[in-house]
């Protein structure tokens, strides 16, 4: 059976920095040139102080789990074959919070709190994901 | 000097209930249902579709005015508006229709809601259009989905799965408080013919149904139906020459904050105002009464644990305890303090989106319902309680 492709974000005018990023292997966020928040999801203006101003800053990648849940049956086609597969929404050290996977961790490793760092992962030529895995102590 | 500031307190009453079958496989289109529950409604109300001259619905309703103009014969409309989100909607557009009826934009409302959702269901191919939206996603993402999708973040399911689990984290909610929300309501459902599910469960069963998004199993989720609710509203005045006993619309409200079910926030300030603790207040105040007042609630409940957060929201008990609540029985009927859901809800009576809550709150003010609340005088509806939502109050 071919395998069943990955929906693919397509990026615009607001979130080409964030991509771009992804693709280079480095976390860049929006970072706010008027009161200096971090925000995400990429957004035109700043939600505290409404400010279009903005530079795609490079982000620390490091973060903690705030929330994961365990996928079962029903998914995406895409996805069946990982199933059962986690999803977690990490807090970044900067603030914002980004939905993400957890990879290559334990199940002990998946757990409120747990510290993490950012990977990525090429989905194709022009888009790669960032996932985290388990950051430890060294 | 300046005239009284317009109220939709007391304004307007739902005056007619409608409802097709509820089923897995209806085997006929969305705009049949919508019309089927429609004519019930009016017919409840002993009112013509000649009458008819406004409509309120989901933003998201497949089934448009046109369609019901030109498929029912509706004559004229003066009045036709829709509410953004999903079940974010349900109560916002009774808001609309007593908006409408109080200023003197419309004086007979509809409002419907109409769903195939079975997945051998009569529907389209757009996203829209009845089954599962979320199966219909593009290879190609071009909004907020691009930040979820890519990584296996797709059903409704496993986005509220992030936010149960992180109230469990911070409360002590456990699976087995959603346990006993999904028991109480399939107990309700047992009593009702109309329910789709009616066979009782045990807290045992819920606890040995499968995965479907951890911290949630199977019956914790909503049912998949195919039906159409729909409900008719005209001025107060105007309620007391119709058929049946009036529910009068006491008040109403939305709200929306910053704690969408699909922008990242996941619930990280559920410690500030939640948008049904805004609704809450707003609503209370409107209607001059609390909590202790209110003798039945018909929470939206597409899944178990959204009525524990519910039950905090609307201030039955406190922040955090909505576990501990229900494992008391509070919400069951007929021994709970606050009796939910008494029609089984979308956990077993159906899923219409909510909308077939709002004919269960009818039920309950007219005295009618299959597990009766004695002397229910006040009855509260909410929509999806994570952003936007709403909430209404019916009075009898
Ligand atoms: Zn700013």
């Amino acid at each position: 059976m071919a395998e069943i492709p990955v929906p693919v974000p397509v990026p615009d005018a607001d979130n080409q920095g964030f991509w771009d990023g992804c693709r280079r292997g480095e976390l860049r966020l929006q970072r706010c040139l008027g009161c200096g928040a971090w925000r995400h999801h990429p957004r035109p203006i700043c939600p505290r102080c409404q400010s279009f101003a903005c530079e795609w800053a490079l982000a620390s990648g490091r973060g903690v789990v705030h929330t994961f849940t365990i996928v079962h049956r029903p998914t995406l086609p895409a996805f069946e074959d990982r199933l059962p597969y986690n999803v977690i929404v990490v807090r970044l050290e900067e603030g914002p919070f980004m939905v993400s996977n957890l990879v290559g961790g334990s199940a002990e490793d998946l757990r409120i709190g747990a510290a993490v760092e950012v990977v990525f992962e090429p989905l194709d030529d022009a888009i790669s994901l960032p996932k985290f895995r388990p950051r430890r102590a060294r | 000097m300046s005239p009284a500031p317009l109220s939709i307190r007391d304004r307007a009453a739902i005056v007619g209930i409608g409802r097709t079958p509820y089923s897995k496989r209806s085997g006929v289109t969305e705009q049949h249902q919508a019309a089927a529950a429609i004519l019930a409604a009016l017919d409840d109300a002993g009112l013509s579709i000649a009458e008819v001259d406004g409509i309120a619905r989901f933003d998201i309703e497949n089934v448009n005015e046109l369609q019901l103009v030109y498929g029912m014969g509706i004559p004229h409309l003066r009045f036709f508006a829709g509410v953004p989100s999903g079940g974010g909607a349900v109560a916002g557009t009774l808001v609309l229709a007593a908006m409408a009826i109080a200023t003197g934009q419309a004086s007979v409302v509809v409002c419907y809601r109409a769903r195939n959702r079975g997945r051998q269901s009569s529907h389209g191919a757009k996203p829209l259009q009845g089954g599962r939206p979320w199966a219909k996603h593009a290879a190609a993402l071009t909004d907020f989905y691009q930040y979820h999708v890519p990584f296996g973040l797709i059903t409704p399911a496993q986005e509220m799965a992030l936010i149960y689990r992180r109230h469990m984290h911070e409360f002590g909610t456990t699976t087995e408080h959603f346990g006993a929300v999904a028991v109480a309501q399939r107990a309700h459902a047992a009593r009702n013919p109309e329910a789709v599910m009616r066979e009782p469960i045990t807290l045992a069963d819920h606890q040995a149904s499968r995965w479907i998004a951890e911290p949630l199993r199977l019956l914790d989720c909503c049912l998949e139906t195919d039906g159409a609710c729909a409900v008719v509203m005209t001025s107060a005045e105007r309620a007391r020459d119709c058929r049946q006993p009036p529910a009068y619309l006491l008040a109403g409200a939305q709200a929306e904050g910053p704690i969408h079910i699909q922008m990242a926030d996941y619930l990280a300030h559920w410690q500030e105002k939640t948008a049904g603790a805004a609704v809450a207040e707003q609503l209370y105040g409107m209607a001059g009464v609390t909590a202790r007042d209110v003798d039945a609630a018909m929470f939206f409940d597409h899944f178990s644990p959204a009525v524990i957060l519910s039950l905090e929201d609307y201030g039955f008990c406190a922040r955090g305890e909505g576990g501990p609540f229900v494992a008391a029985g509070e919400h069951a009927w007929p021994h709970g303090s606050i009796p939910v859901n008494t029609h089984g809800g979308s956990l077993s009576e159906a899923y219409i989106h909510g909308y077939n809550h709002i004919l269960e709150g009818v039920r309950q003010i007219r005295g009618t319902s299959h597990c009766q609340v004695p002397d229910c005088e006040l009855v509260l509806v909410t929509s999806s309680n994570t952003d936007p939502t709403g909430a209404v109050l019916l009075r009898r």
